[in-house]
């Protein structure tokens, strides 16, 4: 088809570049998150404040590296989608592995206080 | 994207089936490379969760406490131990090294040669300061009778989940490390202005290649991300 000639021919053509703005700005950005998750061990929070807490600054992180340093924002959104939608199945497995893990130490519990 | 071929193919969601059920190319205006660096990456990704999956059901299931991280690694500073201070000066290296290498890849679109080179340069060199840091937490956790079977501190696990991932993390900076130096090089001769073929290939250099690098390397750091939260600090 001609549009993919055209493309193939165009391969070689670097891709918009961004403000230095934007760089510098994910790059303070995960500074101050980066200090902030480090002050929840800092402080010692307990429970769900700190885990939530760490989930939290984790998963923004990830995020802006993902989206501005690696350019998955600007990204082709058929390669977005095909990257993105396999980490389903990171998270059901580790739904799965949650449920192992708390069978395994109740079952663990049981034989140990039985054998005494 | 600048292209105006790109502008006539579906938008949105369209685009998805229609990129994928086309012909020659899946991912319209991405060049294979980038796109191939991006799928080993997706793979990378599975490796590195089933290792803090598994990380996760083994600390979930022992009976025995767990360490206490911000214990086992604090570090005197003057006298006074402080929590996890060399795990954060490691993590502040690695994002100051990801956002030299984020610049890099943009002054090589530039064709800017010299800041290009000098970027990967600090960045690689900020990737030897991490692996140098590691190797001195690893010698000291060995030295206080850390073993991948047991440890002074609590759960035997501990260990055996400390060496395989930390390693696996820092084999994966070695590596790039080793890159970036071999990569600085090729910019600093000027390899993608000239469009000199590599030693491995007949293709010819081009930029796209700073940016392919600068994916693996903000890969490493974003590892580092999910290792830093749910080892260190969880």
């Amino acid at each position: 088809m001609n549009e993919n000639t055209e493309v193939n021919k165009n391969k070689e053509k670097p891709a918009t570049t961004h403000k230095i703005g934007i760089y510098l700005w994910i790059w303070g950005l995960l500074f101050v998150l980066s200090f902030f998750s480090y002050m929840v061990d800092w402080y010692q929070f307990q429970g769900l404040l700190r885990w939530s807490l760490i989930l939290f600054f984790m998963f923004l992180k990830a995020g802006l590296i993902m989206a501005f340093f690696m350019h998955l924002f600007w990204e082709r959104y058929a390669l977005v989608n095909v990257l993105l939608w396999p980490m389903t199945a990171i998270a059901c497995f580790v739904g799965l592995m949650v449920a192992e893990g708390k069978y395994t130490v109740f079952t663990r519990l049981i034989y140990f206080v039985l054998g005494e | 994207m600048s292209d105006s071929s790109l502008d006539n193919l579906p938008k949105g969601w369209k685009s998805v089936p229609n990129d994928l059920g086309s012909d020659q190319t899946a991912f319209k205006g991405v060049q294979w490379g980038k796109a191939m660096m991006w799928i080993f990456l997706l793979s990378d990704t599975f490796i590195f969760s089933c290792f803090l999956i598994s990380y996760m059901k083994g600390r979930a299931s022992t009976v025995v406490d767990w360490p206490n991280t911000s214990h086992v690694f604090s570090l005197d500073f003057m006298g006074v131990p402080v929590p996890l201070l060399l795990i954060a000066i490691m993590t502040f290296v690695l994002i100051t090294s990801s956002g030299t290498m984020a610049l890099a890849v943009k002054y090589g679109y530039e064709k800017n040669r010299k800041m290009c080179g000098h970027l990967i340069l600090a960045t690689a060199i900020g990737g030897l300061i991490f692996v140098g840091m590691q190797a001195f937490e690893w010698s000291k956790l060995i030295h206080e009778g850390v073993r991948p079977w047991s440890n002074p501190f609590g759960a035997g696990q501990f260990g055996s989940y400390f060496f395989m991932i930390t390693g696996f993390h820092g084999t994966h900076v070695s590596i790039g490390v080793i890159f970036l130096f071999i990569f600085a090089r090729k910019v600093y001769r000027g390899d993608f202005d000239t469009g000199r073929r590599g030693f491995f290939t007949t293709m010819k250099s081009d930029y796209v290649s700073i940016e392919i690098l600068g994916l693996y390397w903000h890969f490493v750091d974003l590892v580092w991300v999910f290792i830093f939260a749910f080892f260190y600090l969880w």
